[in-house]
């Protein structure tokens, strides 16, 4: 067997509590992490996406805002840019929309799940974090239809408990951890083999 | 179980294809090189509104039903827009860009995929304050007629206008806002002042070519629909529609750095994605 990984790519979607939630999440990476990470933050449609200085200020990963057309790569997590929908295209490159809002967000966690669950199939990792509404729920659901793995904050772990209490009603989930847990399952991940 | 399910992803992606070819036969409308995610997003969304059985039964709705074709225009157009969106590209228009253009006798203005109006709107009021707009001539088009439409009569639902004049302030607007609207309660109207000089027409940046020369074309959030081959072939539509030292204004997420045509350009205000034409050496 050739050593190819049996997941290509990992979406996260958080709301409310999510800059928090997304800090501890990186610090638990390991500084060798190679999957793409590809997130979604709800974000105020005028912010300078700050969320990426931060990030990157841990150190643990290039994190960048993502680009229409940009193909993404190992070892650098995408965050969607404010005031646009963040798509996955069958080639897994980017697209951005002005489209209206989706469960009144945009960027919208749905939006990007549902069309990386199509791109992906089941070489795709979706994980919901803390947050106040039920975005993303629909698109964790589509992830695990097409045989990825969905992973969803613990609710009595999460700053907000609504969106991951969403999250495990709309689908029967592979695990629910506090997110230091997540990173480390992240990490073992990472070395599965097809 | 899997197969099944790659299976029938895969029908869906050929039946969806031929609705797209079937529209395009039919009506002349050319969605092949969008955005394929979201083509199938948008076609998906109306195929579970419609309470069809499947794609392939749009095709023939589509092919019969012209209502129904509207419908599935109206949903791959995406009309969203604001008047003075992002407020830092019109504050940058009006400071940087309008004093280049104040030096010529007459100005032409083209405004490619410009939805209902509002983004007209907003450049003809900053070109009367700026005391520019009695020697302007806009051209304002875009592929869909029913738009195209809206866009004629400048009339827009008051709950909009708070956040267009949150955006006209933000923009560096010298007035109040209300100065150029006047409101029955429910919409408010635009003043027909603002439109004298302004041309709506359907153009389709897909299939027609360049019709005038103009010294600045403005196509915001118009191309991040389009795949790279299809965004190539339409700046190369501005490319011949500018001369040397003509302005090309992208939306703020759009790009000219990967385009065949970049070569021709120079980033003027890089952050708001304004380009100048060079001169033919
Ligand atoms: C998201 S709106 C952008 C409106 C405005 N320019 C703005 O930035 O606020 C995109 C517009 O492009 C138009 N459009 C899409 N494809 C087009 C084409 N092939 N030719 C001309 N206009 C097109 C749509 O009808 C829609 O009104």
């Amino acid at each position: 067997m050739t050593g190819k990984r049996r997941y290509e790519a990992v979406v996260i979607g958080s709301s409310a509590g999510g800059l928090n939630a997304l800090k501890t999440l990186f610090m638990g990476l390991d500084s060798g992490f190679r999957l793409p990470l590809i997130i979604v933050q709800h974000i105020s449609p005028d912010s300078d996406n700050y969320l990426i200085h931060i990030l990157n200020d841990l150190r643990k990963l290039r994190v960048k805002e993502a680009d229409e057309k940009e193909i993404p790569m190992p070892g650098v997590a995408y965050i969607a840019p404010p005031n646009y929908h963040l798509l996955v295209e069958p080639d897994h490159s980017f697209t951005l929309t002005v489209d209206e809002r989706v469960n009144y967000a945009r960027p919208s966690i749905d939006v990007l799940f549902e069309t990386a669950a199509e791109a992906y199939r089941h070489k795709l990792v979706g994980i919901i974090l803390t947050g106040a509404n039920s975005d993303g729920s629909k698109g964790l659901k589509r992830i695990k239809e097409l045989g990825g793995l969905v992973i969803v904050q613990d609710p009595d772990t999460a700053e907000v408990d609504s969106m991951p209490r969403a999250a495990i009603l709309a689908t029967a989930v592979d695990h629910l951890l506090p997110l230091d847990e997540i990173a480390t399952l992240l990490n073992k991940l990472e070395d599965e083999k097809k | 179980m899997k197969r099944n399910q790659d299976e029938q992803l895969e029908n869906q992606d050929i039946e969806i294809r031929l609705l797209i070819e079937a529209i395009f036969q039919k009506y002349g409308y050319d969605f092949r090189n969008y955005s394929q995610a979201h083509i199938k997003r948008r076609i998906l969304n109306r195929f579970v509104l419609s309470g069809l059985k499947n794609i392939s039964e749009m095709i023939h709705e589509a092919l019969c039903n012209h209502k129904f074709v509207d419908q599935i225009l109206m949903d791959l157009s995406i009309t969203v827009t604001e008047m003075f969106r992002d407020p830092g590209f019109y504050k940058a228009l009006r400071e940087e860009i309008l004093p280049i253009l104040q030096t010529y006798p007459f100005i032409k203005i083209w405004h490619a995929g410009c939805s209902s109006g509002e983004e007209v709107y907003s450049m003809a009021i900053m070109l009367k304050e700026e005391g520019l707009y009695g020697k302007t001539q806009i051209y304002a088009t875009d592929f869909n007629p029913l738009i195209i439409k809206q866009a004629k009569e400048g009339i827009y639902p008051m709950n909009r206008i708070k956040d267009f004049t949150l955006n006209y302030q933000k923009s560096g607007g010298k007035r109040a806002f209300s100065d150029y609207y006047t409101s029955n309660g429910e919409s408010a109207r635009l003043l027909e002042s603002l439109k004298k000089n302004i041309v709506f027409a359907t153009h389709n940046l897909v299939t027609d070519s360049v019709f005038a020369e103009v010294n600045l074309v403005v196509c915001r959030n118009v191309l991040i629909y389009f795949d790279r081959g299809l965004q190539d072939k339409v700046i190369g539509l501005f490319v011949d529609s500018l001369p040397g030292g003509g302005v090309l204004c992208l939306g703020s997420k759009e790009n000219l750095q990967f385009s065949a045509h970049y070569a021709q350009f120079n980033p003027l205000i890089a952050n708001e994605k304004i380009y100048i034409k060079k001169y033919p050496n």
